[in-house]
């Protein structure tokens, strides 16, 4: 009797997703199916719209990292504008994209998988979130990792309004420069950041790295893929968000190749499955194969581990110090397994936050040359960042008024679509087999695989009982329902 | 005692998430406040099954909190299943209130955005023109998925709403506000706009207006010109949607020195945003010549898009579009 498993649902950054997992005869995996029920048209409704507005109207498809979409809408509507910003604006759009990774991959660690690392991923499931992590280390703890929220949000307000929905990056710069008193705040705040980062990797030694059972874990087959992997790097090619060239190296770590934003068409292609209203993003160049891994497959990643994979170092001392100890703990470059993700996160962490003082330290920074007025005809642009879950890319063409009459957008977690569903995929058909009871730990183990990619289950998370529910619903193949699991 | 505590529902539709995030800029204070409810569904951090909302009691929520627009069947369905399983619900930030950003998506139709994702745009494959289909089948079994609707609606032209909540988010102090409210059971009657403040943002703006007034020749766009931080907008001839939006979020885009594009809504007694915000614009141009009039007010790229910003599902527009569509299916 074949059989159909609903997983439903489950949570993605705007609202909805759900496994479904097809049984064959004998109760072993046919396959496995990420479904995204979920489309809003920012690519066509944002025609008509002027170009300088799109800072303020793309960062509403994703209320988690608004900052990323506020800071690439700008960097594309320079490009669409031929314009390019002072160095203290860009310094500025910098600092404030730094702090916005120290609070966003905060809430990531804290939230969602430390539960399953500093809680346990068999423990109760009433203690498995983010209260039964501040009750294992303690309220002082916990109150500091809100802390650290609070103070990268008020740093995102002091440059840019506020931190949902920031209104600071415009067409050419910065909408206003800051004053040395609002300077030395935040370098206090970004200070106060890097303790807790540091705070924060000392924590995933003690909790991860010195068990066991959790390494054997993270470097299992079960939660390995060898795809390629995509992130941003600078001139020295050190990880970089803000700005730089997009690096991708393949399975044994050699450079594929490097691309300009403007190139982007050039290697990146969309695949589309009638089951799903997400696209799949893949290297043109490979070509795409379906959902396998290795060389031949053009799936790849872009990840915080892809973005450590794909460059060859920190540009700071304390994040740099850190990536060299986790490729040498992880047996060197580059890394496949997908649950060392979080611990590469929280190397990003530190490093956004080193970024941040450095660049709150930077005489220029309160400098009130920050705008450049454009004077060009509008034409047509590009703008990437990385986006904490990935690489992200707007794609504008304009009329000669400024108003666009094309838009393309290939958003983080979309990069990685194809590689969360062959994650599942891998760790279900290592956990699902003929006869074995499907539990909440199985449930649970089936989660750790795609909460590693931080697919903007982040939400909300950082304060109150929670985690990812689930119900899993087994059909006969006449679609009646034989049996129901759920975790509450 | 847990009986005694209110029961709590937080949901999300077509949305972004960011009503979520600020609800977390609580930080300490929601740890505080989650110790006096009982959360029985939140999608983003809970036990979210709809199954689980399903064995619920009718009324058995005391207070839901939507926030998202309605963009597909799942999303109505949600909205009507939570409806009936609370005694009030609450329509949470602009998305559910009058449609917000994904309510510009009404400038068109269904099939021209399906066509521009999967058809036209120029990262799509070989594979170009493939549509997400409702009910597919697999070489393994069927895979469904959700229909997408033609228009975005906001939530209380899908069910009864009880209370409004605008804002895009709205902000934590005013989420903070509302929670107090309820808490001490002295919520304002229904059909009530909770967690606003009720004069207009202009009202409560500390920009400097000038001497007797200002009149516009131009109007200048954000990024054509040096924005003077003390300085109303409007009176450097910078469209401010202040005029025609409800006052309450502490003016942080406007702080940011960037003018309001609206997220609050109207203010009390004012359907139409968009019209409104015209109206008022149109007032303060400098001539008496028809001809001249046309001409600066064309000086204002995408009217439609700037004045309905956050309120194009909420409009005398949508309204006027619903009318002739349910003629249209009459006839």
């Amino acid at each position: 009797m074949s059989q159909k498993i609903s997983i439903d649902p489950i949570t993605r950054l705007e609202g909805h997703g759900r496994i479904d997992l097809f049984l064959d005869e004998e109760g072993e995996l046919a396959n496995a199916y990420m479904v995204v029920p979920e489309l809003r048209g920012f690519e066509k409704f944002c025609e008509g719209r002027p170009v300088e507005e799109m800072p303020r109207i793309t960062q509403r498809i994703c209320g988690v990292c608004p900052l990323a979409h506020h800071v690439a809408a700008a960097k594309a509507g320079d490009a669409v504008y031929h314009v390019d910003p002072p160095p203290a604006a860009k310094k500025l759009r910098e600092l404030l994209y730094a702090s916005f990774f120290v609070a966003d991959h905060a809430t990531h660690f804290y939230a969602l998988a430390a539960p399953d690392f500093v809680v346990g991923p068999d423990a109760p499931k009433a203690e498995r979130n983010l209260l039964g992590v501040i009750q294992k280390v303690g309220e002082e703890t916990g109150s500091r990792v809100l802390q650290l929220l609070q103070d990268n949000h008020e740093i995102a307000a002091i440059i840019a309004g506020r931190y949902i929905h920031s209104v600071g990056c415009i067409v050419g710069g910065m909408s206003k420069p800051i004053t040395e008193d609002e300077r030395q705040r935040i370098e206090e705040l970004a200070a106060r950041s890097v303790e807790t980062a540091l705070f924060s990797l000392q924590l995933f030694d003690q909790v991860v790295l010195q068990n066991q059972r959790y390494v054997d874990m993270v470097l299992s087959d079960a939660y390995a893929h060898e795809t390629y992997y995509m992130g941003l790097v600078d001139q020295g090619n050190r990880v970089n968000f803000y700005d730089g060239r997009v690096r991708v190296v393949g399975p044994e770590g050699d450079e594929l190749l490097t691309y300009e934003p403007h190139e982007y068409l050039d290697v990146v292609a969309e695949h589309i499955e009638p089951w799903t209203y997400l696209k799949f993003p893949y290297l043109k160049s490979v070509g795409w194969k379906g959902f396998v891994d290795g060389p031949d497959s053009g799936v790849y990643r872009a990840t915080p581990l892809s973005r450590l994979n794909a460059a060859e170092g920190m540009a700071t001392p304390k994040a740099q110090a850190e990536y060299e100890r986790f490729y040498d703990t992880l047996g060197g470059k580059p890394v496949h397994a997908t649950l060392a993700t979080h611990w590469a996160r929280l190397i990003e962490l530190l490093y956004a936050a080193e970024r941040t003082v450095e660049l709150a330290q930077d005489p220029e920074i309160t400098s009130d040359q920050i705008r450049t007025i454009p004077t060009e005809t509008p034409t047509e642009g590009v703008g990437i960042v990385e986006a904490p879950r990935g690489t992200l890319t707007h794609h504008y063409v304009s009329d000669e008024r400024g108003l666009l009459k094309r838009v393309n957008l290939i958003v983080g977690t979309t990069n990685n679509y194809a590689a969360i569903s062959m994650s599942i995929k891998k760790a279900a058909q290592d956990l699902v087999k003929a006869g074995r009871v499907i539990d909440d730990g199985l449930l649970n183990k089936i989660e750790m695989a795609f909460r590693a990619y931080d697919p903007c289950l982040g939400c909300a998370t950082h304060a109150l009982p929670g985690q990812t529910p689930m119900i899993v619903r087994l059909y006969d193949h006449q679609q009646e329902l034989v049996r129901e699991i759920r975790r509450d | 005692m847990s009986e005694t505590k209110p029961k709590l529902a937080f949901y999300w539709a077509a949305s972004c998430g960011g009503c979520e995030i600020t609800i977390t800029e609580l930080g300490m204070r929601l740890v505080a406040t989650s110790k006096k409810v009982d959360i029985v569904f939140w999608p983003c951090l809970m036990d979210f099954k709809y199954s689980d909302v399903e064995a619920l009691e009718d009324d058995e929520i005391d207070v839901c909190f939507f926030n998202g627009a309605i963009r597909s069947s799942e999303n109505e369905h949600v909205a009507n299943l939570l409806r009936q399983k609370s005694k009030l619900l609450v329509s949470f930030g602009s998305c559910a209130h009058t449609g917000g950003i994904p309510g510009l998506a009404n400038f068109y139709d269904a099939e021209s955005i399906l066509e521009r994702v999967y058809d036209t745009a120029p990262s799509v494959d070989e594979s170009r023109g493939t549509r997400p289909t409702p009910s597919f089948e697999v070489p393994e079994g069927i895979i469904e998925i959700p229909t997408f609707y033609d228009q975005v609606m906001t939530l209380d032209q899908t069910v009864e709403v009880d209370y409004f909540m605008p804002g895009c988010p709205p902000v934590a102090d005013q989420v903070w506000n509302v929670f107090q409210t309820i808490l001490a059971g002295e919520l304002p009657d229904k059909g009530a706009t909770i967690g606003v403040d009720p004069k207009t943002n202009c009202d409560v703006c500390p920009r400097e207006k000038g001497e007797g007034g200002f009149r516009v020749t131009e109007w200048k766009r954000p990024h054509e010109v040096d924005l003077d931080p003390d300085l109303c907008f409007l009176a450097q001839g910078v469209i401010c949607c202040g005029p025609a939006t409800r006052a309450g979020c502490g003016l942080p885009c406007i702080s940011g020195n960037m003018p309001c594009r609206g997220c609050y809504g109207p203010p009390e007694g004012v359907f139409d945003q968009g019209a409104k915000l015209l109206s008022a614009i149109g007032a303060l141009i400098d001539t008496e010549e028809p001809e001249l009039v046309a001409q600066i007010m064309d000086t204002i790229v995408d009217p439609g898009g700037l004045s309905y910003r956050f309120g194009l599902a909420n409009s005398v527009m949508a309204e006027l579009k619903y009318r002739q569509r349910s003629q249209e299916s009459d006839t």
